[in-house]
């Protein structure tokens, strides 16, 4: 494995990306650095800009505002750049499947690496889904 | 030869990067115990500078050359002050005249790089923070080159940090006195905003601007601007010790003194809001350049 992606993995910048979420799934992302869960004992840190970013952290439906928007900030973030969609609505878009204001799910518009379900996803899921993105990108090389 | 070893590995590059980050790691270690969480391993920093080499360099449509020119630039100064501090610490005698008025131009010039940077990455909020960066400089200098002005009185009117340090080893430190205490206070404040660090980080505030400053910058100048402010976090309290606490230079000594200020400085990080940059120089030109004069002033005095 080489030095890039096992540097990759051991300092994730995240930028979250909220696409017109109800919020929880925030509001439990935030959960992740508080003195309970503390992600930044593995070097997770939550970045203000996309440019700085490794982890595109997608929640919400997509709308058709907020559509463009996270094609733009995918295209702005620096390669590799993973997607990780969190809850039910942005893994699968879930009751507003069929909603006048909801054109497509978050993986048509973006290559999803990982998916963490859960309305909203507890912050040990979301560890979780980190540790297996974190090794679906060691064993890919 | 031997300028060249001094610049890239022992008290210059190589060196002064160890010790920056290493310093970074303590910044954000102490942080999280402070926030009752466990922060982050010994090495992070450096994990994150070789992630940040790997990663793609992104130039915004339209940047100009200075976009990728400027870091480059602000770490090369910075290397410069961590070398000509390190040389004289070891050798005071080699240090040649006006090798402070030198170190004080140095040190403006990574503050100088991030405003060019910024301004030529052509996105309106790096603009702000550039602006907010550009008063927070027109702010510290005059309060900073002040408090230097009590050193160079206390130590007979010279500007060479050699003798500045052998007059600190005869006569006893600067901070023994009143004046030199006052000066010692007004240069931690400046040193703060030097740093860019809460409560003067309103130029790459995160959660307001985005940060600011650096908004554009990805990949190796992203990575670079990291290393100059890590190279700035150990040359700003060496400064320090240098000009004020300098009676006892050993090995142990130095390294004590500069754990002491580096967490007075997180601690005043920690500790205290985001100012907004007229707040800021409204404190600058005020109390603190106060404080300095009356520093001068009881200088002038001998006391």
């Amino acid at each position: 494995m080489d030095l890039k992606l096992k540097a990759l993995t051991k300092s994730l910048w995240v930028f979250h990306a909220a696409c017109s979420p109800c919020n929880n799934c925030d509001i439990e992302i935030l959960d992740l650095l508080t003195p309970r869960y503390d992600v930044e004992r593995f070097g997770i840190a939550l970045v203000g800009s996309v440019r700085h970013a490794d982890v595109l952290l997608v929640t919400g439906v997509p709308n058709y505002k907020t559509k463009e928007i996270l094609k733009t900030l995918y295209s702005q973030a620096p390669q590799p750049c993973l997607v990780v969609a969190v809850g039910n609505c942005a893994c699968g878009r879930m009751m507003f499947k069929d909603s006048y204001n909801s054109p497509c799910a978050v993986d048509e518009l973006v290559p999803v690496s990982a998916y963490i379900p859960g309305c909203p996803p507890k912050p040990e899921a979301m560890i979780a889904g980190v540790v297996k993105l974190i090794q679906k990108v060691r064993g890919k090389k | 030869m031997r300028t060249l070893f001094n610049y890239l590995i022992f008290p210059g590059f190589l060196f002064s990067a160890c010790v920056g980050l290493i310093a970074c790691w303590i910044d954000r270690k102490v942080t999280a115990r402070i926030q009752w969480r466990v922060g982050p391993p010994w090495y992070q920093n450096f994990v994150d500078i070789v992630k940040l080499l790997g990663k793609e360099t992104i130039v915004p449509a339209g940047a100009k050359i200075t976009f990728l020119l400027s870091p480059v630039l602000g770490l090369l100064s910075t290397i410069l002050v961590a070398t000509i501090l390190g040389v004289t610490v070891r050798l005071p005698l080699e240090s040649f005249i006006g090798d402070l008025i030198v170190v004080l131009y140095l040190l403006i010039i990574p503050a100088i790089s991030i405003i060019i940077g910024a301004f030529s990455s052509r996105n309106p909020l790096a603009s702000i923070g550039a602006s907010r960066e550009m008063k927070l400089v027109l702010g510290y200098e005059l309060p900073f080159i002040l408090a230097i002005t009590v050193i160079i009185i206390k130590s007979a009117g010279s500007i060479q940090i050699g003798s500045i340090l052998n007059h600190q080893i005869n006569f006893g430190s600067n901070l023994a006195s009143f004046s030199g205490m006052l000066a010692f206070l007004v240069a931690i404040i400046c040193m703060q905003a030097k740093l860019g660090f809460a409560p003067f980080d309103m130029s790459e505030s995160e959660q307001e601007i985005m940060g600011g400053v650096f908004i554009e910058y990805s990949g190796l100048p992203l990575a670079i601007f990291k290393l100059t402010k890590a190279i700035l976090l150990y040359t700003m309290p060496l400064l320090l010790i240098i000009l004020f606490w300098a009676k006892n230079l050993t090995i142990l000594a130095s390294i004590g003194k500069y754990i002491a200020i580096l967490v007075i400085i997180i601690l005043i990080k920690n500790t205290n809001p985001r100012l907004r940059i007229d707040q800021a120089i409204r404190f600058f030109w005020g109390p603190v350049t106060s404080l300095a004069i009356i520093a001068i002033a009881l200088a002038l005095f001998g006391l």
